[in-house]
C-alpha cells in the first residue's frame, strides 16, 4: 500500500512534469478554471439578492452547504476525475498498458490523467468555505470542527466512488461519459443547496440511491444546529463516513467487474 | 520445470460481433479469434508468429500477457495462468506493442526509465546495470534526455525495446517491432534481438509483415489464419516450399502472346503487362530477363517478392490439392 503510493505519487509527479512543458496553456487554464469556479459562487449571491431565506436557510448558511460540498467535489476532481478518460484509453488500446504492468488499472489511469491546474479550483473552494464558516455564527466547537472536516473527506470519497462507477460502466457501453456527467458535475450542482428545495422523487434518489446528500446537507443540519425537514433520525447526519465506506466498496467491485469485461471482450 | 515456458492446450478465444441487419436491428454473432490453437515454446527460443491481418496475433499475445482471459482452453506461461495471476505474470515478461508507444510522450527518455522503474520494483544498481548496457548496446546516448515525442521513429523503437527489458523479463512479447523502420534502424534492432537472445536467454516471440525479420531471427515460425495455426515448423522448410517463388512483371511494348521461357509460369496477362511466377531455386532473375529479352521487346520490368499473404494463400492452394 505504501510502496503503491509511491509509485503513484512518482507517476503523478511526471504527469505534472509534462504539463510544464507547455507553461502558458497551463496559465490560461487554471485562469479559466478559477473565473468558471468564481461565477458559480456568483450565481448563489444573485439568487439571494433576491430572497432572503431559501427554504429556511439563510445565504451564508447556503454558501456553507456550497463551500463544504465544494471542497469534496473538487478534490475527487483532483484525484479521481481522470477516470473519465477511460474511453480513450479503451478505444486507443492504452488501457493493454495499464494490464500488462505489475500494478492497479486505477492506480495508473488516475495517475497517467492527473491535472495540476485542477488545484487551483480546491484553494478557492477553502476561501469560499473559510469566508462561510466565519459568517454563519455558529460556535466552533471541536465536535463541529470534526464533523466538517471529516464530511469533506467522506464527501470526497462519495464523489470519487460516483466517477469510478460511471467510468466502469463504460467497459460496457463504451462511451456513456455524459451520463455519467449528469451524476458527477450535475450531483456537485445538486449538492450546492440545501435538500429541501428539490421535489420529493429527488429528495430521495439523493439520500437513498446516489447519496450525494451525506456529502454536505446531513453533515451540516449537525454543524448548523438545524431541524431536519424530513425525519427525527438524528444520526443520520453523522452517517457520512459509513455511507462513504459503503460506496468506495461499490467503486471497487464495480471498476473490478469492469476491467473483467474488458479482459473476457476485449471491447 | 520439464515443461515448456509456454504452452497453450486447445485455446480458444471469442468475441460477440455485432452485425446490423435492416435499419435498426442487431444480430450478434459469435466470432472466434482464436480456433482450438495448442502450441508450445521452450525457454532461450524465439519463435515467429506470423500470419495476415485480422488472423488471430494479437488476440493470442494478449492472451498470453494476461489482457485477454481465453473462452476456452488452457494457457500457461512461466507456469502461471496469466489471466488469474496478471500482476505476478507482468513482472516476468516484456510486451513491446510496435504501433503504440508506452513510454511518456512528453518527457525525456530517461525518465520514463527511470519511471519504469519504480513501477516494476526493480532495485537501483539492477536498473543502472542494464540501463548502461542496453545504452551502448542501442546507441542511446545521444538521446537519453530528448523528450520522447521529439525522438525518430527507429529511436523511440529503441527506447520501447530498452522499456520492456529493463525490468529482466523472462519472456519478450514483439508485435511488428520493425514496423515503419529504414533498414539501418531494421538491422540494429534485429542485431539486438538476437543479442539479447544470444546473451541473456530470453525466450522471445516475435509477430511481423516482414519475412525477412524472421529470416535473420527465427529457427521456428508459427503461421496463424482465421484462429488456426496451418504451420508449424522452421522457415527454410517453408520458404522452400512456397517463399522462395517470385514474380517478374514485364511490360512488352505491345500486347503479345503468354511469353513461354523455361522455369516460368505466366500468371495474368493484361495488354503489353505479363507476369511471371518463377523459382529462385531454379532460374535467377538475370537468366529470366534475358530469356524474355530475346522474345519480346522489354519496356520495363519489375520484381515482385514473396509476402506473407502469398505464402498462407500457396499453403491453402497445396492443402487443398
Amino acid at each position: 500500500m505504501v510502496e503503491a503510493l509511491a509509485v503513484y505519487r512518482r507517476l503523478i509527479g511526471a504527469g505534472v512534469r509534462s504539463q510544464f512543458q507547455f507553461r502558458t496553456s497551463f496559465v490560461l487554464f487554471s485562469i479559466g478554471q478559477f473565473l468558471i469556479t468564481f461565477v458559480d459562487f456568483l450565481a448563489v449571491l444573485v439568487v439571494f439578492s433576491h430572497v432572503h431565506q431559501l427554504a429556511g436557510w439563510t445565504v451564508w448558511q447556503v454558501v456553507f452547504i456550497y463551500g463544504l460540498s465544494g471542497i469534496a467535489f473538487r478534490l475527487a476532481d483532483v484525484f479521481v476525475s481522470e477516470v473519465e478518460y477511460l474511453p480513450d484509453h479503451v478505444k486507443g488500446g492504452t488501457f493493454d498498458h495499464f494490464l500488462i504492468r505489475p500494478r492497479g488499472t486505477l492506480l495508473q489511469l488516475c495517475a497517467e490523467e492527473f491535472e495540476l491546474r485542477r488545484f487551483g479550483t480546491v484553494l478557492e473552494g477553502f476561501i469560499i468555505f473559510g469566508i462561510a464558516c466565519s459568517r454563519v455564527g455558529v460556535h466552533w466547537s471541536a465536535g463541529r470542527v470534526a464533523v466538517t472536516a471529516y464530511s469533506a473527506l467522506a464527501g470526497a470519497a462519495i464523489f470519487g466512488s460516483v466517477w469510478v462507477i460511471g467510468a466502469a460502466l463504460n467497459f460496457w457501453l463504451l462511451d456513456a461519459r455524459e451520463v455519467v456527467n449528469s451524476f458527477t458535475y450535475g450531483g456537485n450542482f445538486l449538492t450546492q443547496y440545501p435538500l429541501p428545495i428539490y421535489g420529493v422523487v429527488l429528495r430521495r434518489v439523493l439520500a437513498f440511491v446516489v447519496p450525494l446528500a451525506f456529502v454536505s446537507f446531513f453533515p451540516a443540519l449537525y454543524v448548523l444546529g438545524k431541524r431536519d425537514p424530513f425525519t427525527s433520525l438524528g444520526v443520520i447526519r453523522f452517517l457520512s463516513p459509513l455511507v462513504a465506506a459503503g460506496t468506495l466498496v461499490v467503486a471497487r467491485l464495480a471498476w473490478r467487474a469492469g476491467v473483467r469485461h474488458y479482459r473476457s471482450t476485449g471491447t | 520445470m520439464t515443461g515448456a515456458l509456454i504452452e497453450l492446450e486447445d485455446v480458444t478465444k471469442s468475441f460477440t460481433v455485432a452485425r446490423r441487419v435492416g435499419r435498426v436491428r442487431r444480430r450478434f454473432e459469435q466470432v472466434r479469434a482464436v480456433d482450438h490453437v495448442s502450441f508450445d515454446i521452450q525457454q532461450g527460443t524465439m519463435v515467429g508468429y506470423i500470419g495476415p491481418n485480422g488472423a488471430g496475433k494479437s488476440t493470442t499475445i494478449k492472451m498470453l500477457t494476461g489482457i485477454l482471459v481465453p473462452t476456452s482452453g488452457r494457457v500457461r506461461v512461466s507456469g502461471l495462468d496469466p489471466s488469474r495471476r496478471r500482476v505476478e505474470l507482468a513482472r516476468r515478461i516484456g510486451v513491446v506493442f510496435g504501433q503504440r508507444t508506452q513510454l511518456w510522450w512528453d518527457l525525456p527518455l530517461r525518465d520514463s526509465f527511470d519511471l519504469l522503474r519504480s513501477i516494476y520494483r526493480v532495485p537501483l544498481a539492477r536498473h543502472r546495470e542494464n540501463l548502461s548496457a542496453f545504452t551502448e548496446l542501442l546507441d542511446m546516448g545521444p538521446f537519453l534526455h530528448v523528450a520522447v515525442r521529439q525522438l525518430s521513429l527507429g529511436q523511440r523503437m529503441r527506447g520501447e525495446l530498452t522499456a520492456a527489458l529493463l525490468h529482466d523479463p523472462e519472456i519478450l512479447y514483439l508485435d511488428e517491432p520493425t514496423i515503419g523502420l529504414d533498414v539501418v534502424s531494421k538491422a540494429q534492432v534485429r542485431e539486438f534481438l538476437a543479442a539479447l537472445n544470444r546473451d541473456r536467454g530470453t525466450t522471445v516471440l516475435l509477430t511481423t509483415h516482414d519475412l525477412s525479420d524472421i529470416e535473420r531471427l527465427c529457427r521456428r515460425i508459427l503461421i496463424i489464419d482465421l484462429g488456426h495455426v496451418i504451420y508449424d515448423g522452421d522457415l527454410p522448410t517453408i520458404l522452400q516450399r512456397f517463399g522462395d517463388e517470385r514474380t517478374l512483371v514485364v511490360d512488352l511494348e505491345e500486347p503479345a502472346l503468354p511469353i513461354e521461357v523455361p522455369g516460368a509460369v505466366v500468371d495474368r496477362v493484361d495488354g503489353p503487362r505479363q507476369w511471371l511466377r518463377f523459382r529462385r531455386s531454379e532460374v535467377s532473375a538475370s537468366e529470366l530477363v534475358a530469356m524474355v529479352a530475346e522474345r519480346a521487346r522489354l519496356v520495363d520490368l519489375a520484381i515482385e517478392e514473396t509476402d506473407i499473404e502469398d505464402v498462407v494463400r500457396r499453403i491453402y492452394l497445396t492443402g487443398r490439392s
